[in-house]
């Protein structure tokens, strides 16, 4: 008696899940659909869901217009790069203000949570010219730099708040081996966050790659990464929507890929301190 | 591999410098329309022929726009060539940003380009910027719906015409619309077709005094005739329509006249792209009887920024892209249909070229307008669907907003008119006039 | 506890983010405070000279700056409501049993990857489109007239687009959240024959607020600046221009720097204002 309605409530809990995820889903699923259609079948009254001539045509007219490579690698080392050089100075700073607290710590972490507050256009004058300035004008390293300053606290809020879960005692025994400081964050407590380190890599290499006001802004043709191709895209002569869906789609794909793969280990993470 | 890669390059290097002492790469933004498409198609070519590589920075309209406005107002120097139009040109060179293409050599024949598209490309006789391609605008209509509808369009037909042909042709349960007109947003969208037109109707941005006319009645009677139209014959989902859009629903057989940018005719009969290529026939854009004609004159250009590095390999580049050489490049690989139109005279002597449907109507239209005067009563600004002056794009921008809204129903003509009046008035005060 | 020593430690590895955050913010606010005191129009040959307080005055001023707080703020908090209530059943929902609850939230969180540009593009042409969107056919499939989104409804159209994209993080911070709940808890309330509502009301939510602020604060922190999804769609028309957006056309379009800046200075501290009552909130919620 109880199982069957255990059993019951499984199914109308599959059936509505399913539903809302598809549906939620879905505008996804008809982009990646339509890149494979032709133009004219991409705006056929009633739209064609499955039975239509699949073909590749817009991807290699895509490709033949820009080359998807570069953008693609700009992306990579953008948002890897800035990650990275976020987490090797965050993890310091959110060592400090998870095991040695002071009185002023979280109004310092809240005041680097503010800066990201700052809205780009209104800044986007000076920060252009400092960037002549410096020659870093459609450069990597420019834009990673930016990226990290903008990630920055949402990466030292993530591993604060993943620190703080790790007892201090363990550190504290490290120490009394006679590790240095040094030794003491980078083999004793990295190798215990990885999990949160790892969460909070994926959502701020997430976040940099879809950033779109400063990598579009401060960008040519040297450092452009997808989001500047996608840009390249938007509204062409005549018909588009089929070439506007395959170039949306190489846009997205690495990312829908890698979040997929690793989303086991971006919700492990991802909890911003709010379970306890 | 890495080690193959980098012989490769060195390979490269090796064969480019072998073919020109100079080899440079230059940075070139441009527009993604279509002729800037295949431009971008066809830079092999250029690279064969000097040994200068490109690399294409290549972005929508708005985006182009405001990327190379900041980069030249800043003094970037991202860019080497970049793609400007009629408005930006004469304001840019005023402000010493741009480098004066008078002395490309005699083979490029630079009387060649038609006056029209030289003089709105000048600075006191000095040329500026190349053009790519040169438009006006025009009727583009379908002749089936015409005759259908028991009317035959007249080579220069008036604005009570075609407001009663796009009523008459109109049929919403097949999704046909008797018109497309501009409605989206932007100084150089519906402004640039509401300013053409309010021309035609003797309405002008500003009297002699630069004091806003908003509150004549001459664009009143401009605005209300284009939502009235707009309403009864014009698509759903107007007033989100641009040029591109616009396209879009004519090539998909659901308009029955568009007026637009004269480029637009050889996409419209364009067999690959457009359901309606073979039914398609042109007519001057419609006037009031007062003597001034409802289309405007614009061109892309290509404009070298004052400071670049590589200017003797940018100078190339432009010369290359403008030239009558890359005209028929073009027209050898895609028929002449498909070469850039409205920069040189001689293209239009072309026995080849006359041939092409629209080529007559294009030409006709480009030189009925008049930039220096561009409508009924005296103005003290040059520019037929523009002003100008450096305001103009904010300004227009805003004033587009106000129109569009209108047309979304979400305000009336009058309330429009006047909001347009008082910010127009806010801003050229603030800019000192 | 800590000593001394480890208290001067930690001073010097907290140094190197709270340097160059303090230059990310004082460099860049210090040259936005210069031009915002100068008439400085890049496209009238750049620096005009002093202006005072003109263009402060002249930006409050202006008739679109009240409008623009307005739609800022309607948005900020439409997309908040939308998310944080639909993430709250969601989480619920993906919490039960369920076959393939994997792929489920897979597909859940799948618009949390796509950049906004794209998902403006798409939305914008494949769905609100009048003629040609899904949306159009949908509507004429079941005998209506379609509407034309984002001239009739663009703030809606708006705040649907940015919560499509936000509800994912939403619901997968609820979702950690409920997981941690004390199972027992609810089951020995629901042996007591408390009610679902009343079991949801007293056990989950209290739970779950913790979680909810964060939601809202970090929500809140993206969503004051969203661009591109309006630049994208409507180009600041139809009373969809947030400051942000009027600060872009002031800066950009109209190339009035010192204009601008001005702006830029407001919105710095609107978002100060609205950063010192968030923090308030959550600071309670957030034990440092």
């Amino acid at each position: 008696m109880a199982k069957s309605f255990t059993n019951q409530r499984m199914i109308i809990n599959t059936v509505v899940a399913w539903g809302i995820g598809l549906l939620i889903f879905f505008p996804i699923l008809w982009t990646i659909l339509t890149s494979f259609k032709t133009e004219a079948q991409a705006i056929n009254d009633p739209p064609l869901f499955l039975g239509f001539d699949w073909t590749l045509e817009n991807y290699s007219i895509v490709q033949e217009r820009s080359d998807y490579m570069r953008f693609l690698m700009n992306s990579v080392i953008i948002a890897g790069g800035s990650t990275l050089l976020g987490i090797v100075i965050a993890i310091p700073a959110a060592w400090s203000m998870a095991f040695v607290p002071s009185r002023r710590t979280k109004d310092i972490l809240l005041w680097m949570l503010s800066t990201k507050m700052l809205p780009a256009v209104g800044v986007l004058y000076p920060i252009y010219l400092l960037f002549i300035k410096f020659g870093l004008l459609d450069t990597r390293l420019g834009l990673v730099i930016v990226m990290m300053l903008i990630n920055l606290p949402i990466i030292v809020w993530m591993l604060y708040t993943y620190f703080r879960e790790i007892p201090v005692e363990i550190l504290e025994a490290a120490r009394m081996d006679g590790a240095s400081l040094r030794e003491e964050l980078i083999y004793v407590l990295t190798p215990m966050a990885i999990p949160g380190i790892a969460s909070t890599v994926l959502l701020n290499f997430i976040l940099a790659w879809n950033e779109a006001f400063w990598t579009l802004n401060l960008t040519a043709a040297k450092a452009a990464p997808l989001t500047a191709f996608i840009a390249s895209y938007s509204s062409p002569e005549g018909l588009f929507y089929a070439k506007l869906s395959a170039a949306s789609t190489m846009a997205i794909a690495p990312i829908l890929i890698l979040g997929w793969f690793s989303q086991k280990q971006l919700v492990r993470g991802l909890t911003f301190g709010a379970v306890k | 591999m890495q080690i193959k890669s980098s012989v490769a390059i060195a390979g490269m290097l090796a064969f480019a410098t072998a073919t020109s002492a100079f080899a440079e790469t230059i940075t070139v933004a441009t527009v993604n329309n279509g002729d800037m498409i295949r431009m971008q198609g066809l830079t092999e070519e250029f690279t064969a022929k000097t040994g200068h590589k490109v690399e294409w920075v290549t972005l929508e309209e708005n985006v182009l726009r405001q990327r190379v406005t900041q980069d030249v107002a800043a003094k970037g120097g991202q860019f080497d060539v970049m793609t400007i139009g009629m408005y930006e040109t004469p304001i840019w060179a005023k402000q010493g940003w741009l480098l004066s293409l008078n002395d490309l050599p005699a083979s490029y024949d630079i009387d060649d380009i038609l006056p029209a598209m030289r003089g709105g490309l000048s600075l006191d006789g000095q040329l500026y910027a190349a053009p790519f391609y040169g438009e006006s605008s025009m009727i583009m209509y379908r002749t089936d719906l015409m005759s259908k509808a028991g009317l035959e369009m007249p080579d220069a037909p008036t604005w009570d015409f075609v407001a009663d042909a796009a009523r008459k042709m109109t049929d919403k349960d097949n999704e046909i619309y008797g018109i497309c007109l501009r409605g989206k947003a932007g100084w150089g969208e519906n402004m640039a077709f509401l300013t053409a037109t309010a021309n035609s109707f003797g309405a002008r941005w500003f009297d002699e005094d630069w004091k806003p006319q908003f509150d004549s009645p001459e664009w009143k009677t401009t605005l209300t005739f284009y939502l009235d139209l707009m309403t009864d014959a014009g698509p759903p989902g107007a007033s989100t329509n641009g040029f591109n859009e616009n396209l879009s629903l004519f090539q998909q057989g659901k308009c029955g006249m568009w007026i637009d940018a004269t480029v637009a005719a050889s996409f419209v009969t364009n067999p690959k792209d457009s359901t309606v290529a073979d039914k398609v026939s042109f007519a001057l854009a419609p006037d009031t009887g007062m003597g001034k004609r409802g289309n405007w004159l614009w061109a892309w250009a290509l404009a070298i920024p004052a400071g670049t590095q590589k200017e003797a390999a940018a100078k190339e580049f432009i010369q290359w892209a403008t030239s009558k050489d890359y005209l028929a490049l073009v027209a050898s690989k895609e028929g002449w249909a498909n070469v850039p139109p409205g920069s040189r005279k001689s293209l239009y002597e072309n026995p080849d070229y006359a041939k092409v449907p629209f080529a007559k109507m294009t030409l006709d239209s480009i030189n009925s307008a008049d930039p220096t005067n561009p409508t009924v009563k005296p103005v003290p600004y040059i520019g037929v669907q523009f002003v100008a002056i450096p305001e103009f794009a904010g300004i227009a921008t805003q004033v587009g907003q106000e129109f569009s809204a209108a047309l979304a129903g979400q305000q009336t003509a009058d309330e429009a008119l006047a909001k347009a009046q008082a910010l127009t008035a806010e801003e050229m005060e603030a800019a000192g006039y | 506890m800590a000593t001394q020593q480890s208290r001067s430690a930690a001073r010097i590895m907290l140094a190197p983010a709270v340097i160059l955050l303090l230059g990310w913010m004082l460099v860049p606010l210090t040259m936005t405070l210069y031009f915002s005191f100068k008439k400085y129009l890049p496209l009238r040959g750049g620096d005009l000279g002093w202006a005072g307080f003109d263009n402060y005055v002249r930006f409050v001023t202006s008739s679109a700056f009240w409008p623009s707080i307005q739609s800022t703020l309607i948005i900020v908090i439409g997309v908040l409501l939308i998310t944080v209530v639909l993430g709250v059943l969601l989480a619920q929902l993906l919490d039960q049993p369920m076959w393939g609850q994997g792929i489920v939230r897979i597909l859940v969180i799948a618009p949390f990857f796509v950049m906004p540009t794209v998902s403006a593009l798409v939305w914008k042409n494949m769905f609100m489109d009048p003629v040609n969107g899904l949306l159009a056919h949908l509507w004429k499939f079941f005998g209506a007239q379609p509407v034309e989104w984002l001239s009739d409804a663009p703030l809606f159209s708006i705040i649907m687009i940015v919560s499509w994209q936000w509800l994912p993080f939403a619901t997968l911070i609820l979702l950690t959240a409920i997981q941690s709940l004390d199972s027992e808890q609810l089951e020995a309330a629901e042996m007591d024959g408390a009610p679902v509502l009343a079991r949801f009301g007293y056990i989950v939510l209290p739970h779950l607020s913790r979680a909810i602020a964060i939601v809202i604060l970090i929500q809140t922190i993206f969503l004051l600046s969203i661009f591109a999804e309006i630049f994208v769609t409507t180009g600041g028309a139809f009373g969809t221009r947030t400051l942000t957006y009027l600060i872009f056309q002031r800066v950009l379009e109209s190339q009035n720097v010192g204009l601008g800046s001005a702006g830029g200075v407001y919105a710095i501290v609107l978002a100060n204002i609205v950063a010192y009552f968030l923090m308030r909130i959550v600071g309670k919620n957030l034990d440092a």
